[in-house]
C-alpha cells in the first residue's frame, strides 16, 4: 500500500470507459440476496416456473440431438442461427400474426442479447431512446451502458398514450435531440402488466412512421395470455419500421438462452455481423434441442399448460390484494408475469424494502423501472414463480409492511411534509438475473 | 489440534450479501493454510449439522442480526462448540449501538452526544414535540442511524433539520430504535483489533476517505469509490491515542479475538468512539484485511491464528 497516496483498491479505476459510470454496488441489489432464502416469499423475481415443463419432453429432445446431431450440435454454428430453427420460429411468430422471411431472422443468446445488439447498432452517446413509463429494468441497464438518453412516454391502463408520444417527440425535437427508436413491451408489459390495444398499436406505428422513428417491439409474454389472446404483434402490420424481439425463455425455458430478432433486411445484415463479433454464433446445442422439441413435442399444448399455471397465480395475487390491501390500486394483467401496484402518496417503495425483507417478503421497487428516479410510489409484484399459497402469504406479509409504514409516516408527517427525494447520483440498478 | 473449521456465511439479515463475501474470503485464507473448511448458510438444519459433524471451530462470518447480536453465539456456547469472535453476552452489548456507547463512555472514552429513541416514544409523546426538542438541543449536522445494524444501511446525515423526519423514517425502516447523534467532523478512521491469545493489539488505523464524502453502502462495497490510507495520515501521538481508545473500547465491551472500532478524529486530535463491530467485514474492500496487511500480517495466517485461539 502506498502510504502517502493511499489506495482505492482498484488500480484501474481511472481506466474505465465513461459508459461504465454508475455501475456500483447497490444497497437494493444487496437486499435481494436475502430474497433467495426459502423463508422469504419473493414477489420480486421474474423467473418462469419451469417446473411446469415435463422433464420427459426435454429429455426426448436431448437424446435425439445427441444421437442424431451430436458433432454438429457441439460445433460452432452459423452467426445467424440454425436454419431449421429459424423456420420453426416463423411458425411461433405466426401465432401472433407475423409473416416473415426466414432470412430476416437472427437467433441470439436470449432476446436480451438482441436488445443489446440493436442498441449497439443504433445508439451513440446522448441519442434518445423513447420508452414506456415504466419500462423493463434490464433494457434500461443496456440503454444506459451505451449512454443513451432514455426519455419516458406516459402510459395509462391501456399502455402508451399516443398523444403523449406525439407531444414527447415534438418537445424533444424542439430541444434538438436525436431520437433513435421507441422501445416497447406492448403485450402484458414488464413491469406494468398492461397491454396496448390494437387501435393504439396502429396509432403508435403511424406516429413513428411519420416521424421516422424505428420501433423496437419486445414481446416475451405475448403468447402467455389468460382470458383472451393479445392483439397481433405490431410487426404483423409494419415490416420496415419495426425490429421484433422474441424468446423461448418464457414459452419453454430460460436456461437455453435462445431468443431472436426479426429485422428489416439492411438491419438484419448488420445484426448478423454484430452477433458474430460478440459471440461468433449462438449456442448450437441449445438451438438443436429447441428445434427437436418444437418438432416432436406438443409445444402449443405446453404453452397452454403455462397459461393455466400463471392464470391461477395471477388470480391468487389479485384476490390476495383485494383481501389484504384493498386501499391500494393495481393493474389487472390479462397475461404475463406482473402486477404493478400504486402506493398511497409519500409511501416510498424503495425505502420500504428493508422492512419488507425483515418481514420475509420481497418486491421490486418502482424506481428500478425508470431512468430518472421516478417510481417510488410503485412496486412490481410478480406472480410467475411462487405457488398460489405463497403468493397469498406474501401479500399478507406485504400488508403488514405497508400498514406499518403508513403508521410511521402518519406519525412523522405531522411534523413536516415528507417529500420523496430523488437522488440523481444513484448508481445504475443492475438487477440480479432472477429479477429480470 | 485444529483441523476443521465451519465458516458460517449468509443468513437472512440485510447484510447477507456482505456476509457471503466475507465468508468466502475467510474460507480461502483458512484453506490456504492447511485447514479443512466448509462454508454453510445457516438455516434450520444448522445445529443438527454441527452436532453431526463436530467441527473443531465455527467461524461465524455473519454480519447483522443473529450473527452479531449474540443469538447464534449463545447457541454455539450451549452446544459446546468453540467459535471465533466475541462471546454472546459481549456481542449483544456491542451490537446495540446506544448500549455500546454507554459502556464505552463509562470507561472514559469520548463518544458524540446522542439520544436514543424507540419508535414507541414517538407514538406516546408525539413526533412534533420530540423533533422540536432535538432541533433545539443539538447544533450542527446530525447522524441518524438504526440502533442496530451495519454497512451504513438506514444511516442519514442530516444537515437541514427539515430532513430529520424523513431520516427517522428511514432509520426505523431497518430497526425500531433509532440513534440520533451529533455529527463530529474530522478524519474518519477504523482501528482493527487482533487477539490471537497474547492479548489484544491495535493494528494500524485505516483512514477512510469516500470520494463522494459519505461512507455509504455504495462507497463501502464498490472498489474505487473510497480511498483508504493505512496507516492513517494522522500524527503519531494522535494515532497512539486512537489505538488506545480502540483497545479501551474493545476491553470495556468484553470483546475477544477480533473487532473493528470506528472512530472520528476531530480537529483537536481527539478520537471519538462511534461503534464497535464484533464481526468486521472481511471482503475485498473491507478495512480489517487492509489493517492486517499494513501490520505485515498475512490475512490467511491471521485467520488461522484466530481459529486456533478459539480452540484454546
Amino acid at each position: 500500500m502506498n502510504e502517502t497516496r493511499g489506495t482505492n483498491l482498484d488500480p484501474w479505476y481511472d481506466s474505465y470507459a465513461a459508459r461504465s459510470a454508475g455501475l456500483a454496488a447497490s444497497e437494493v441489489r444487496a437486499l435481494f440476496a436475502v430474497a433467495s432464502r426459502p423463508e422469504v416469499v419473493s414477489l420480486a423475481g421474474g423467473m418462469p416456473f419451469v417446473s411446469a415443463l415435463p422433464k420427459e419432453l426435454v429429455q426426448g429432445a436431448l437424446d435425439r440431438v445427441l444421437n442424431d446431431y451430436g458433432p454438429q450440435a457441439m460445433q460452432y454454428g452459423s452467426g445467424q442461427g440454425l436454419p431449421q430453427l429459424r423456420e420453426q420460429i416463423l411458425e411461433v411468430m405466426a401465432l401472433e400474426g407475423i409473416r416473415a422471411s426466414v432470412d430476416d431472422l437472427v437467433v441470439t443468446t436470449g432476446s436480451q442479447h438482441a436488445l443489446e445488439l440493436v442498441t449497439k447498432l443504433f445508439i451513440d452517446a446522448g441519442d434518445v431512446v423513447l420508452a414506456e413509463a415504466p419500462t423493463y429494468v434490464t433494457a434500461l441497464v443496456v440503454f444506459r451502458s451505451f449512454q443513451a438518453d432514455v426519455q419516458h412516454v406516459i402510459t395509462d391502463e391501456r399502455g402508451i398514450v399516443p398523444e403523449a408520444l406525439r407531444e414527447r417527440i415534438r418537445s424533444l425535437r424542439a430541444e434538438g435531440k436525436r431520437i433513435k427508436f421507441l422501445y416497447t413491451v406492448p403485450s402484458f408489459g414488464n413491469p406494468s402488466g398492461v397491454t396496448l390495444p390494437w387501435d393504439r398499436r396502429t396509432e403508435v406505428l403511424e406516429i413513428c412512421r411519420s416521424e421516422g422513428i424505428l420501433v423496437l417491439e419486445d414481446n416475451p409474454y405475448g403468447l402467455l395470455w389468460f382470458d383472451r389472446p393479445a392483439p397481433h404483434a405490431m410487426r404483423s402490420v409494419e415490416e420496415d419500421g419495426v425490429i421484433y424481439l422474441g424468446t423461448f425463455s418464457k414459452t419453454l425455458a430460460p436456461g437455453f438462452r435462445v431468443g431472436w430478432a426479426l429485422a428489416p433486411h439492411a438491419i438484419r445484415e448488420k445484426l448478423i455481423l454484430a452477433n458474430e463479433a460478440a459471440i461468433l454464433s449462438p449456442s448450437s446445442f441449445s438451438q438443436y434441442v429447441i428445434s427437436e422439441y418444437l418438432s416432436s413435442a406438443d409445444w402449443q399444448g405446453q404453452i397452454d399448460t403455462f397459461r393455466g399455471v400463471y392464470r391461477e397465480r395471477r388470480d391468487a395475487m389479485l384476490g390476495a390484494l383485494d383481501d389484504y390491501l384493498p386501499d391500494l390500486t393495481w393493474t389487472h394483467p390479462d397475461g404475463g408475469f406482473y402486477v404493478w401496484v400504486t402506493l398511497p402518496d409519500h409511501l416510498d417503495s424503495k425505502a420500504m424494502l428493508p422492512r419488507a425483507v425483515k418481514e420475509l417478503v420481497a418486491y421490486t421497487p418502482g424506481t428500478a423501472f425508470y431512468s430518472n428516479g421516478d417510481g417510488r410510489s410503485h412496486m412490481r409484484l410478480s406472480f410467475c414463480y411462487p405457488t398460489p399459497e405463497f403468493i397469498r402469504e406474501g401479500i399478507r406479509r406485504l400488508s403488514v409492511v405497508v400498514n406499518g409504514e403508513l403508521d410511521l409516516l402518519s406519525e412523522f408527517s405531522q411534523t413536516s411534509p415528507l417529500p420523496i427525494v430523488k437522488d440523481p447520483s444513484e448508481p445504475v440498478f443492475v438487477p440480479p438475473t432472477s429479477l429480470s | 489440534m485444529l483441523t476443521s473449521v465451519l465458516v458460517l456465511a449468509g443468513g437472512i439479515s440485510h447484510e447477507r450479501d456482505v456476509s457471503l463475501r466475507s465468508g468466502r474470503r475467510v474460507a480461502d485464507g483458512l484453506l490456504a493454510h492447511g485447514l479443512e473448511v466448509t462454508i454453510r448458510d445457516p438455516d434450520a438444519s444448522l445445529l443438527a449439522h454441527i452436532r453431526a459433524t463436530r467441527p473443531d471451530v465455527v467461524w461465524p462470518a455473519l454480519h447483522g442480526a443473529s450473527g452479531e447480536d449474540g443469538a447464534l453465539r449463545g447457541l454455539l456456547d450451549f452446544i459446546g462448540v468453540p467459535y471465533v469472535g466475541a462471546r454472546s453476552d459481549a456481542a449483544r452489548l456491542a451490537w446495540d449501538k446506544p448500549t455500546a456507547k454507554t459502556i464505552v463512555a463509562r470507561a472514559g472514552v469520548p463518544t458524540p452526544t446522542s439520544i436514543t429513541l424507540p419508535r414507541e416514544a414517538f407514538r406516546e409523546l408525539g413526533a412534533i414535540g420530540i423533533l422540536e426538542e432535538i432541533s433545539d438541543e443539538f447544533s450542527g449536522p446530525l447522524v441518524v442511524k438504526p440502533a442496530q445494524g451495519g454497512s451504513s444501511q438506514g444511516v442519514t446525515i442530516v444537515v437541514d433539520r427539515e430532513h430529520l423526519p424523513r431520516a427517522m423514517v428511514d432509520a426505523y425502516t431497518y430497526w425500531d430504535v433509532a440513534l440520533i447523534e451529533q455529527r463530529v467532523t474530522g478524519t474518519e478512521i477504523a482501528v482493527s483489533i487482533l487477539d490471537t491469545g497474547d492479548g489484544p493489539i491495535a493494528l494500524p488505523a485505516v483512514e477512510i476517505e469516500p470520494l463522494g464524502g459519505v461512507y455509504s453502502y455504495e462507497a463501502r462495497y464498490t472498489a474505487g469509490e473510497t480511498r483508504f490510507y493505512a496507516p492513517a495520515r494522522i500524527d503519531p501521538p494522535v494515532a497512539e491515542r486512537a489505538a488506545q481508545v480502540a483497545l479501551d473500547a474493545h476491553r470495556a465491551l468484553g470483546l475477544r479475538h477480533l473487532s473493528r472500532v470506528d472512530l472520528i478524529i476531530d480537529g483537536a486530535g481527539t478520537p471519538w468512539f462511534l461503534e464497535a463491530n464484533v464481526m468486521p467485514g472481511l471482503t475485498e474492500t473491507s478495512v480489517y484485511p487492509q489493517a492486517l496487511d499494513a501490520a505485515g500480517f498475512d490475512a490467511g495466517m491471521a485467520y488461522r491464528a484466530l481459529a486456533e485461539a478459539a480452540l484454546r
